[in-house]
């Protein structure tokens, strides 16, 4: 029974070894790269656009809007990192029901990688907006008693964001295969498009929990912040207040 | 029984009843979150947005505690220590 893939050696150029995580991922990378630039080599900004620049800008959109809504400030600096891990978790998970793909995912060295990536992009997303002394003296909060908790805290978050994903792909891909053995192939198929809702969730709440993270670490200048998304929603109805 | 098949006779069964057991308190706990939430999300449907997106993090949240006995159920599997040490006495005492 395949676990992993890391531990599924799909060559042996003269490099070393390379197992099916690394090939797979490059597969996602490539996919996701030409596709983009096949898009986005003509963009226009009229009336007409073509269907892919119109998915492509439905999804920017979606993201830049949760993240806004989540962080409760612009959403340029982190729509990179927070949108790269979206986009990549789903691309992946989504490509889970081609026959012969095993997501990189669904492997405990990719999320922990992903995983890694969002613990470090905490402190710095708020060591760059508040400062080191700032952004240290969260940690004492409520009192500095609480210390080795906070800090045990943010590590046991970013395992449990590692392990979530992990389990989640690697469990759909599995009962798939061990399905295949018992019953005929529709069950097996529908374990699979189930596969794909709940590989589009984990993708949403990764991202989701990755911008939660930052965000309670990036609280600085929240009036001006909140001057600027007031600008950015549409007008509702003004406020009347009687005397 | 010697100490190979007793390691491993324990092993597997804590690793099965870690998970068994260890997965029916955050399922209920999730249970009611979602009931919550359905319950806002018919009393204020324009909230709806925000609601969803609280209880998916409310949900991860408290699904960390299935996920450390997931994680110690799996280690208990693939990566025992005492396993891989009785092994290698095993493998020594064979080759003396």
């Amino acid at each position: 029974m395949r676990i992993s893939p890391d531990s599924s050696l799909f060559g042996q150029p003269a490099t070393g070894p390379i197992n099916d995580t690394i090939v797979f991922t490059w597969v996602v990378m490539a996919l996701m790269a030409v596709g983009s630039w096949l898009v986005t080599r003509r963009l226009s900004t009229g009336p007409k656009i073509s269907r892919w620049q119109n998915l492509l800008e439905v999804i920017v959109q979606g993201m830049r809007q949760q993240i806004r809504e989540v962080s409760q400030q612009a959403a340029g600096r982190y729509l990179p990192f927070v949108g790269s891990l979206f986009l990549f978790i789903a691309v992946s998970n989504l490509l889970g029901v081609v026959p012969g793909f095993r997501s990189p995912t669904g492997s405990l060295s990719t999320t922990t990688a992903l995983a890694l990536c969002v613990f470090v992009a905490v402190p710095l997303y708020g060591i760059a907006q508040q400062g080191v002394g700032r952004y240290l003296k969260v940690y004492l909060q409520p009192s500095p008693f609480m210390l080795p908790f906070n800090i045990i805290g943010e590590a046991s978050r970013t395992l449990a964001l590692a392990v979530r994903l992990f389990g989640n792909v690697m469990s759909g891909a599995m009962i798939g295969g061990i399905l295949l053995a018992v019953v005929p192939i529709v069950i097996p198929t529908l374990m699979d498009v189930l596969g794909l809702l709940t590989g589009m969730i984990q993708a949403y709440i990764f991202a989701i929990l990755a911008m939660v993270y930052i965000a309670s670490g990036t609280q600085a200048r929240r009036k001006r912040e909140v001057r600027m998304a007031e600008k950015e929603k549409p007008d509702t109805e003004p406020v009347t207040r009687s005397a | 029984m010697d100490a190979m098949s007793l390691i491993a006779m324990a092993s597997i069964v804590t690793a099965g009843l870690t998970i068994a057991i260890g997965s029916v308190g955050p399922a209920l706990g999730e249970g009611r979150a979602l009931s919550q939430a359905l319950q806002s999300i018919a009393q204020q449907p324009d909230e709806a947005n925000t609601i969803t997106r609280t209880l998916f993090v409310g949900l991860a949240m408290v699904e960390s505690t299935a996920i450390y006995c997931f994680v110690v159920s799996m280690i208990l599997i693939f990566a025992n220590p005492f396993w891989n040490k009785v092994i290698a006495a095993g493998a020594a005492e064979a080759a003396k």
